[in-house]
């Protein structure tokens, strides 16, 4: 597959401190990239550098083959950008926004008005379209942002934070476009710190951890790398069942989680005979007992050094 | 050679901050409220020319109209979060400061059109070329206007700074500029200073235009050069000094 998005050797110091040390990855055509990182690895420093909004001290990045640093123009006109800290102007409409953006992307007049319409119907803002953004909900601003991105169809979007701060509704209705746009071809940069929708959408996600990249990988493959995360999650019917979980052969450890205990292992296929055996000599009823693999959360904890 | 389509975009830029910055608080006070009252004082329990009366009235307006907007654009962009968005866009850092000015430049002239009416209806001033008056306004309100921008650099999130530091300069400039006093009854100091405000060459062109004596050795299309040499220069100073300060900004 032919990358359409590529870092190279990406660094940035700010006072002496390196935010961003020598980033590199692709992202292919039709792929959803998430890029995961803790507050202040980086991640918006780099997303920054590759958009053309802060120049890098070394390296690059390639947009749909254009070189940011060389051709900052032909290359910001490839893609849609939906900063998380960034919004609408709130004293236009939302209609008055999104004409703007098209302006601002070279998109002619009478293709920028019908792009607007369907984009601002598929985000449900259609109704509120000449309402001034300052009276919009924070679900809606997000929503209008997200349309504003889109108003050129690019073939590459960086969408930042999309469903932070949001309702369930807004939420989906989110997930549910990114998706679609994924299924029509659009390769989307996600940074979130949401590791449900990054698990839920990414097809490979990156890592940074103190301005370096940790890891990239599927989802899946990122959690093969951390098996001994597996655990098992047991509820018995007796609030404080008569046995030392922690006794069991190959439990590493036994954490309460409300009504369930969760027993971590690399092995849960044996505790799990242990427990039913231990159950049945005790006379104990399982309420409920199932295997748990490492989450992406896992992984990301894992992988940047947190508890 | 102009890229056409940059330009379009800057004039996007331009009608955005039309839309968004002309009913702003400190753009009213600025751009029309002080500079009326000030002109008030200037001119009442005071006789006067007409000549001085309405050079004064016409140059003082467009220095404070062109200044007000153009100062607190980038700010206010900052403060609202939405410059991450324009910078963002396929234009160029340039293209968006032209926008500023454009806007700017544009309310400059459009509010200066009811004292050059007064001037000419009230004040029964008659004009030398009305060629040289029109490129005269409009050469002055880019200057101002690139003036205000250049001010704009300084990275702070809050408006109010910036318009603090453009009264800092915007007053001083009034009283060297050939406005309330004339040039040569200036002392030597005051006459070196002047000689670097475009406000002066801008003063000393309308003096001419309107028929007065010229205070400068210089004919009116030569002030219209040094006008245009100062708009150049302090555009470069703005584009260095906004693209210097865009990583405090973000």
């Amino acid at each position: 597959m032919n990358d359409i998005l590529r870092a190279e050797g990406l660094s940035k110091k700010f006072n002496g401190i390196q935010a961003v040390s020598n980033v590199s990855f692709k992202v292919d055509q039709e792929e959803v990239f998430g890029f995961l990182g803790p507050n202040g690895a980086g991640k918006t420093t780099t997303v920054r550098m590759m958009t053309g909004v802060l120049e890098p001290d070394s390296g690059t990045a390639w947009i749909n083959g254009k070189d940011i640093q060389k051709k900052p123009i032909k290359a910001k006109e490839e893609v849609g950008i939906a900063p998380e800290i960034s919004n609408a102007y709130v004293d236009l409409t939302a209609w008055q926004n999104m004409m703007l953006m098209g302006e601002l992307f070279g998109v002619p007049k009478e293709k920028r008005k019908k792009r607007a319409k369907q984009l601002l119907e598929l985000f449900q803002l259609s109704d509120r379209k000449n309402t001034k953004v300052k009276g919009f909900s924070k679900g809606m601003q997000k929503r209008l942002i997200l349309s504003m991105a889109m108003i050129k169809d690019p073939p590459i979007l960086f969408f930042d934070e999309p469903t932070t701060g949001l309702d369930v509704q807004s939420r989906r209705l989110i997930k549910k476009r990114i998706r679609d746009l994924n299924k029509k071809g659009k390769a989307i940069f996600l940074t979130t710190h949401d590791m449900e929708v990054a698990n839920d959408l990414c097809d490979r996600i990156a890592v940074i951890h103190n301005g370096k990249i940790v890891a990239i990988d599927t989802p899946e493959k990122l959690k093969e790398k951390i098996k001994e995360k597996r655990a098992l999650e047991i509820c018995f019917e007796e609030r404080n069942p008569p046995i030392e979980l922690e006794n069991i052969e190959k439990v590493e450890k036994v954490e309460k989680r409300g009504d369930k205990c969760r027993i971590f292992t690399s092995d849960p296929i044996t505790v799990l005979n242990h427990c039913l055996a231990l159950a049945d000599e005790k006379e104990l009823e399982i309420v409920s007992i199932c295997t748990l693999g490492p989450s992406l959360e896992d992984v990301f904890i894992d992988l940047t050094g947190g508890k | 050679m102009i890229d056409l389509s940059q330009l379009k975009r800057s004039i996007a830029v331009s009608k955005k901050n039309l839309r968004i910055y002309y009913l702003k608080g400190p753009v009213l006070i600025f751009g029309i409220i002080l500079p009326f009252f000030f002109f008030l004082a200037f001119w009442l329990g005071r006789e006067m020319s007409h000549i001085v009366l309405g050079t004064g009235l016409i140059g003082m307006a467009l220095w404070f109209t062109a200044t007000s907007i153009s100062p607190v654009i980038t700010p206010w962009e900052n403060r609202t979060k939405t410059l991450e968005w324009l910078i963002s866009a396929p234009i160029g850092h340039s293209w968006i400061l032209i926008g500023d000015i454009l806007a700017s430049a544009t309310l400059g002239i459009i509010l200066t059109i009811i004292p050059l009416s007064i001037a000419l209806i009230i004040l029964k001033l008659s004009i030398e070329s009305i060629i040289i008056l029109i490129l005269g306004l409009i050469a002055s309100t880019l200057c101002f206007s690139t003036i205000g921008v250049l001010m704009a650099a300084y990275p702070t999130d809050t408006p109010a700074d910036v318009m603090m530091l453009s009264s800092i300069i915007k007053f001083p400039i009034i009283f060297v500029s050939g406005i309330f006093i004339p040039i040569n009854k200036l002392p030597t100091w005051g006459r070196s200073i002047s000689y670097l405000s475009p406000l002066t060459y801008f003063v000393d062109l309308l003096k001419w235009t309107f028929g007065g004596k010229k205070e400068l050795w210089l004919t009116p299309q030569q002030d219209l050069v040094i006008i245009t040499a100062f708009t150049i220069i302090f555009f470069a100073l703005a584009l260095y000094s906004h693209k210097k300060t865009l990583s405090k900004r973000l």
